[in-house]
């Protein structure tokens, strides 16, 4: 990481810290944060949210490792999760599974060479109604066809990246939703 | 968005308006006889009587006191919760702010999970419309009652469904369940009184609260009273969110929903019970079958052994590994399940994996690791011809092949 990279990690950090408050029960929301905006929670971070609350580096490290939803290893920019639970899998999740895997070249725990995608399995999303269903970030995608992977991965690729088209992030992707 | 098909008749008819300032023309002691007297037991799975656990943490002497929204709806096939938080907000923060007033809590938290961090945008505008409206803040209805409330994400871990689990995760360390007693009405958020309901909960407390106790305990049967909502799908025609009084059975329900086909139906989630064919006629309430709401329908093409699998690979994933039963109970039995899709399980050692669930049951924790061997221990007992003798293995459909 370069030093002025460092720098402002460190300055985003104190002011997360002085949003939620210096206090540990402010820890799990600071992570969020860091790890929305940077995709994952380095060292650095981890040591750098420590020095802030108070507590010992490896407390912060065991919080990160224990929520599924908080990474110390980098993740792509669309983070892809397919829930994998029994409504799900009864709907078809296996077929769009492999849609996702054929489409993004990469398998389920991987991320792609480029940054841009990670692709996970979730546990229950709530939309066991609407399966197979999958979250990319923060957006809930219900109904997911195999065909409709495509599509889902396209309106990605062009909110970000060299491929994108200048309009807003949220509209992009809500026009790949049904 | 929601995609339910019945819908929250009940819920959707309550005013939560009302039912605070109900609530707000009534001393403390008032609202708490009148949840005691509806018999309300908490929506979440558990079945703890909401007045018992309210009226402790009322009794306990502190000077502050929270309450806590349990929004980290995990369990599988579950997810009435998110249409109550996106149809009905109003009502559960209502009930929540009705909880403070009635055990002298001035501080609510929603601990909201993080699948459904797409709800939250909306959920902060309606806090935000309560504050201006005088529903929440210093001066509730211009009295002096004050009371708010924070909306704190889940991060992807389905134990902090368990309520010390939240209390450890919000109060910023791994989510690990705490020993009980004490319990959070005594000894909760940094060691203060908490209560912990669940979304549904709140929603019914406020319903209470605007149509009175007598309504509420005339619904269900005598120990399970009032409406609920059920989560279900599956191999059914119509799957999504239904109302029905407790005690209904599941062959009524099955029928309600388009399922009248299944061989089993999953009650409760993966930490329910597995319901065969033959016991339709049993009834959905604490007194039976207990659930929290979810009802997964497997039509009679389900391999149940694959059903069995999925719900071990998810405890396996979910278990927090702090205590063995749990930790290394889940990973056994799901090489037992592996062994049983092989074909090279002995009728001797399904036995010993039977008695591992009941040490589970026993010896785990937390409520996660004493249900977990449920859905396998049930599966077991009434699809034993179809799981043992495999001569072939399966498509399981699981990254672990």
């Amino acid at each position: 990481m370069l030093v002025t990279e460092q720098q402002r990690l460190k300055e985003e950090i104190g002011a997360w810290v002085q949003k939620h408050g210096a206090s540990q029960a402010s820890l799990v929301p600071v992570l969020q944060e860091i790890q929305a905006k940077y995709h994952q929670i380095s060292e650095y971070a981890m040591q750098e949210v420590a020095d802030h609350m108070g507590i010992h580096p490896v407390e912060v490290y065991s919080v990160v490792t224990f929520y599924s939803f908080l990474n110390p290893e980098p993740q792509g920019r669309f983070v892809v999760r397919l829930c994998r639970t029994i409504s799900c899998d009864m709907a078809g999740k296996d077929r769009v599974a492999r849609q996702l895997e054929n489409d993004l070249g990469i398998t389920f725990g991987e991320t792609t060479p480029d940054g841009k995608f990670t692709l996970e399995w979730a546990n229950c999303v709530g939309m066991c109604d609407q399966g197979p269903a999958l979250l990319v970030n923060d957006e809930v995608y219900p109904h997911v066809t195999p065909d409709r992977v495509a599509e889902i991965i396209e309106q990605c690729r062009k909110v970000f990246g060299p491929l994108a088209v200048h309009h807003s992030h949220a509209n992009g992707r809500k026009a790949a939703r049904s | 968005m929601s995609g339910a098909t019945q819908g929250l008749v009940t819920f959707s008819a309550v005013d939560a308006d009302a039912a605070l300032a109900a609530a707000l023309a009534r001393s403390r002691t008032e609202i708490l006889a009148e949840i005691t007297a509806a018999k309300l037991k908490g929506r979440g799975g558990a079945g703890f009587p909401t007045g018992v656990k309210w009226n402790l943490a009322g009794a306990a002497s502190s000077d502050e006191k929270y309450v806590i929204c349990n929004a980290d709806e995990g369990e599988p096939g579950t997810f009435k919760d998110r249409v109550i938080l996106t149809d009905v907000p109003d009502l559960v923060f209502a009930g929540m702010t009705i909880c403070g007033v009635a055990i002298g809590a001035r501080k609510g938290i929603v601990y909201l999970r993080g699948e459904y961090i797409y709800m939250r945008p909306k959920l902060e505008a309606v806090l935000e419309r309560r504050r201006r409206h005088a529903l929440l803040g210093e001066q509730i209805h211009g009295k002096e009652v004050a009371f708010d409330i924070e909306i704190r994400m889940g991060s992807g871990a389905y134990v902090c469904g368990e309520e010390t689990a939240l209390i450890e995760s919000l109060e910023g360390h791994r989510g690990e369940p705490r020993n009980r007693p004490p319990f959070p009405v005594d000894t909760g958020y940094f060691g203060r009184p908490t209560v912990v309901n669940n979304v549904e909960t709140f929603a019914c407390a406020a319903a209470i609260m605007a149509k009175g106790a007598e309504w509420f305990a005339a619904i269900g049967t005598e120990k399970s009273t009032g409406p609920k909502l059920f989560s279900v799908s599956g191999d059914c025609a119509r799957p999504g969110v239904y109302e029905f009084p407790m005690g209904i059975t599941v062959a009524e329900l099955l029928q309600a929903v388009g399922g009248e086909r299944a061989k089993a139906v999953q009650i409760g989630g993966a930490s329910g019970r597995c319901v065969p064919a033959a016991e339709f006629a049993r009834t959905i309430c604490f007194e039976d079958v207990s659930t929290g709401g979810s009802v997964i329908v497997f039509g009679p093409e389900r391999d149940m052994l694959h059903v069995a699998r999925n719900f071990m690979e998810f405890f396996v994933e979910e278990s927090c590994g702090q205590c063995a039963p749990c930790r290394e109970g889940n990973a056994k039995l799901l090489e037992g399940i592996v062994m049983l899709e092989e074909g090279r399980c002995s009728a001797r050692y399904l036995a010993e994996l039977g008695t591992l669930g009941e040490v589970m049951q026993c010896a785990s924790k937390c409520g996660l690791g004493q249900s977990s061997p449920n859905a396998f221990l049930s599966i077991v007992q009434h699809f034993r011809d179809e799981i043992m003798g495999r001569t072939a293995r399966r498509p399981s459909g699981s990254e672990k092949e």
